[in-house]
């Protein structure tokens, strides 16, 4: 029919957005470091980038809902420093062990969501106190950093295929084509779009509203938790950093921003959140190319961010009724 | 056939009725909005609900669709008890329901919001290609193939919207439509392409409840009416039966609710007007209203819910961006660009919005805090509140409007909703006010408390202040104001003058009836 595009565009704007925006500063990079862009330049980027890729993911999820979690950095910490007791030792020890930090990761989810929906509670309150939970568990686990992690796993998830592609992004298009496509696609990933958009209206029309948050919020936790085992492989061990998980949340929620998703919930994607991740990393490396001091780093990324919320916010200038903009 | 309130409990008639509704009975709080109310639906037929704002259709309609629950009385379908405890049972049952408030999700497509409630799967997860399949069917049976099923409803307007709702609703195949006020925001071209999707409906023996305002689609379309009163259904009749003289009776009845100060008698003025308007435009929601207001008169706005009244008031008080037209002030022209400025001490505009809860007041705050804000400009010096001007001040509005209270430090929030509304009239009159809008300020608050608001109005304006006063209650109209301009679809249609304010002349121009049937309704008398 025609039209199709125009209409597939409208809907995938913010997404492309930060596909071409990643695209265009990752080629500015590589084109200027001194290797260019080989298969371990590649490979490095690559596990920098993933982590944070997927704890915007997590955001994503609960941000559709028009909600926030400030506890994904946390189950992050968390399913770091228990990867670490229990993803170590022989392969199939440690393959039980894996399985169990996601079975963790989705339970601190899962407990997330029980709280909003049954107490009723706001997310971001919510999340600032079980995230403290959270951390103080991880605290209990690591009192100082420490650990071991099963090398042979850690080396498969953090290096490379066939000598060429990082096996970060296979892990990570993994869990686009496994959990988000398919999560896009059910009846409850709709509904919570629509709980985003229009509580009401979703209501309204009988949508399963709880059942929607709730798998929001506990696919949250668990991709959080797919994060914090693979800081695990990474760094070989467990760290209860209070620094590490505030960090992650807070950028989790800039990287949602640059990929178009709404803080008011409803559009974007998670696919659009992926590339604002790999973006928001990408400007620290580009800074590392040009010799710039890396005091200067965190201007530019928050310089970045605001240019992205004001283009997010241009709408506004149409608003004829004032009130609307307080709507 | 004519049933009145008392004989409506007689037996259906003889064809066998598709949807019925016995003695039902629901109350918000102390507020009844519908009392021991029947209705009787046959297939193939479309059946039209009458009656002012406020006369219990849409709480009719959301116990219908299984929104609320009613507290009395029962509902048969095909002759069947039935029990709603959530919409999606109502749908189950086949009944579909077109709300006046949208119910489609702006961020969604017009494919996904048409699917919303049961998508079509395969494997479990949604089978676009189906999905696209049944919004392109029903956008075809609700008369709009033109409209794209990947379009994000949010980029549609308001008529295409409403389109899309009636696709939706189709796409569930339901047995019973409910319509209510669905032609409101429609084109005139929507409209026609509507009237033929409804008939084709009929035909196909469907059973449809259509709730309008305009008589003229009502002479095209239905084949019965119900007319509601004050939560009741007064009388059911064939359509046709009745003139329009007679129906605009029985949905304005007699029951004068609540005692009027009186009317003092204006001596002719010379001085300009306070309040001038002169072409007022905003979109295609105002268009071209010119009015004055003296000091001292208290002017009123009639017409239906939702005419572009609301808009008046906030085009005048600065908040609408892009309004066209000149405001004059006591004949100086005077530009207000925001409620900043309208406050201002040259213009000394105040507006008494409808939302006390969002718009009018901080309900967490204190009493005392909530009063002071318009005023602070006047209470503070170097930007410094002068505690005791505030509590003067406060004390002041506080015994003059008789605000029932346990102190001024209280929060807002634990007033009750008239003293509530007297605390943003308060608010106001702290800055003393030279013109007072009010967008329906007596909107579910407890008739006591009316009486004291209506008394105030009126010293008010005996101490020189000019009203402009938007109520959707009819009585109010009739009772409080010297003037009343009745507003159609963003006009003012007619203006009333003093003994001219009669619920009839004010229910038949806001239905666009023209003045015959408005001097004809003095010479019915169908009242029992």
């Amino acid at each position: 029919m025609m039209g199709d595009a125009r209409y597939w565009l409208r809907e995938h704007r913010g997404t492309l957005a930060a596909f071409v925006a990643f695209v265009a500063m990752f080629a500015l990079y590589a084109a200027n470091h001194s290797a260019g862009l080989n298969a371990n330049v590649a490979q490095t980027a690559a596990n920098k980038g993933v982590v944070l890729a997927i704890v915007a993911m997590a955001q994503t999820l609960v941000v559709l809902t028009s909600g926030i979690d400030l506890s994904v950095g946390m189950v992050m910490v968390l399913a770091n420093c228990l990867a670490s007791h229990i993803a170590a030792g022989e392969a199939g020890v440690a393959t039980v062990g894996v399985l169990g930090v996601l079975a963790v990761g989705a339970a601190c989810g899962a407990i997330n969501g029980m709280i909003v929906i049954f107490g009723r509670l706001q997310p971001i309150v919510t999340t600032i106190a079980t995230g403290a939970v959270y951390y103080g568990v991880a605290l209990a686990l690591r009192p100082v950093p420490g650990g071991d992690v099963n090398a042979a796993l850690a080396d498969a998830a953090t290096g490379q295929i066939a000598g060429m592609v990082p096996s970060s992004l296979l892990l990570l298009a993994a869990l686009v084509v496994l959990v988000w496509w398919p999560f896009r696609r059910s009846v409850v990933g709709r509904a919570v779009y629509a709980i985003g958009s229009s509580e009401i209206a979703a209501y309204m029309s009988g949508m399963p509203i709880r059942r929607a948050k709730f798998v929001a919020y506990t696919l949250s936790g668990l991709l959080a938790s797919v994060a914090g085992l693979f800081i695990t492989f990474v760094t070989y061990s467990g760290e209860a950093s209070v620094a590490t998980g505030g960090t992650y949340t807070l950028y989790s929620i800039a990287a949602v921003v640059l990929g178009g998703v709404s803080l008011f919930g409803g559009s974007g994607s998670a696919v659009g959140a992926i590339f604002g991740a790999l973006m928001f990393r990408t400007i620290g490396d580009l800074l590392f190319v040009f010799n710039v001091e890396p005091l200067w780093q965190p201007l530019f990324q928050g310089g970045v961010l605001m240019a992205a919320v004001c283009l997010g916010s241009l709408r506004l200038v149409r608003i004829r009724n004032r009130l609307e903009l307080y709507g | 056939m004519t049933t009145d309130a008392g004989a409506a409990n007689a037996p259906p008639s003889s064809r066998s009725a598709r949807f019925e509704i016995q003695g039902v009975s629901k109350r918000y709080g102390g507020v009844r909005a519908l009392e021991d109310a029947d209705l009787t639906i046959q297939a193939g037929h479309i059946h039209a609900v009458l009656g002012e704002n406020g006369a219990g259709k849409s709480t009719l309609i959301k116990i219908m669709a299984g929104v609320v629950a009613p507290d009395e009385g029962r509902m048969l379908l095909d002759g069947a008890p039935v029990v709603f405890a959530s919409p999606s049972d109502a749908q189950a049952a086949g009944i579909a329901c077109i709300f006046q408030e949208l119910s489609l999700i702006p961020d969604l497509s017009v494919a996904d919001n048409i699917s919303i409630s049961d998508p079509p799967r395969r494997f479990g997860l949604i089978d676009r290609r189906r999905q696209r399949d049944i919004a392109e069917d029903a956008l075809a049976r609700a008369g709009a193939d033109n409209i794209h099923p990947s379009a994000l409803v949010k980029d549609l307007s308001l008529s295409r919207r409403q389109v899309v709702e009636i696709a939706k609703a189709l796409a569930r195949k339901p047995r019973i439509l409910i319509l209510d006020e669905a032609t409101s925001a429609l084109t005139a071209a929507d409209v026609t392409k509507i009237y033929r999707v409804l008939k084709r409906l009929r035909a196909e023996g469907l059973a449809l409840v259509y709730i309008s305002h305009r008589m003229h689609e009502i002479a095209e379309l239905a084949d019965e009416c119900t007319v509601f009163r004050n939560g009741r259904s007064v009388a059911s009749y064939t359509a046709g039966t009745k003139s329009d003289a007679e129906i605009v009776e029985l949905m304005i009845g007699h029951e004068l609710s609540a005692e009027f100060p009186a009317r003092p008698v204006r001596a002719a003025n010379a001085a300009p007007p306070r309040l001038e308007a002169a072409h007022l435009g905003w979109g295609d929601r105002l268009r071209d209203i010119s009015f004055s207001v003296q000091p001292g008169e208290v002017v009123g706005l009639g017409g239906l819910d939702g005419q572009g009244q609301r808009e008046l008031l906030l085009a005048l008080f600065g908040v609408l961006r892009g309004a066209m037209g000149q405001i004059s002030i006591d004949g100086k022209p005077a530009a207000i660009d925001s409620p900043g400025d309208a406050k201002s001490r040259a213009i000394g505009m105040a507006l008494i919005p409808e939302d006390r809860k969002s718009e009018g007041l901080m309900l967490p705050m204190s009493v005392r805090d909530n009063l002071s804000f318009a005023a602070l400009p006047s209470l503070s010096r170097f930007g410094v509140i002068d505690r005791a001007a505030e509590h003067e001040a406060v004390e002041r509005i506080v015994r003059l409007l008789a605000i029932r209270t346990d102190g001024t430090y209280v929060p807002a929030g634990s007033l009750s909703g008239g003293n509530q509304q007297k605390l943003v009239i308060g608010k106001w009159l702290m800055v003393s006010p030279r013109i007072l809008l009010l967008d329906d300020p007596t909107r579910g608050i407890d008739v006591g408390t009316k009486q004291e608001i209506y008394q105030l109005l009126r010293e008010l304006a005996h101490n020189g202040a000019a009203i402009l006063f938007y109520t959707t209650d009819i009585d109010e109209l009739v009772g409080c104001c010297d003037r009343v301009l009745v507003m159609v679809e963003g006009t003012i249609r007619r203006e009333l003058i003093g003994a001219q304010i009669t619920e009839h002349a004010l229910m038949s121009s806001a239905l666009n009836l023209g003045t015959e049937v408005a001097d004809a309704g003095a010479k019915v008398g169908l009242r029992s």
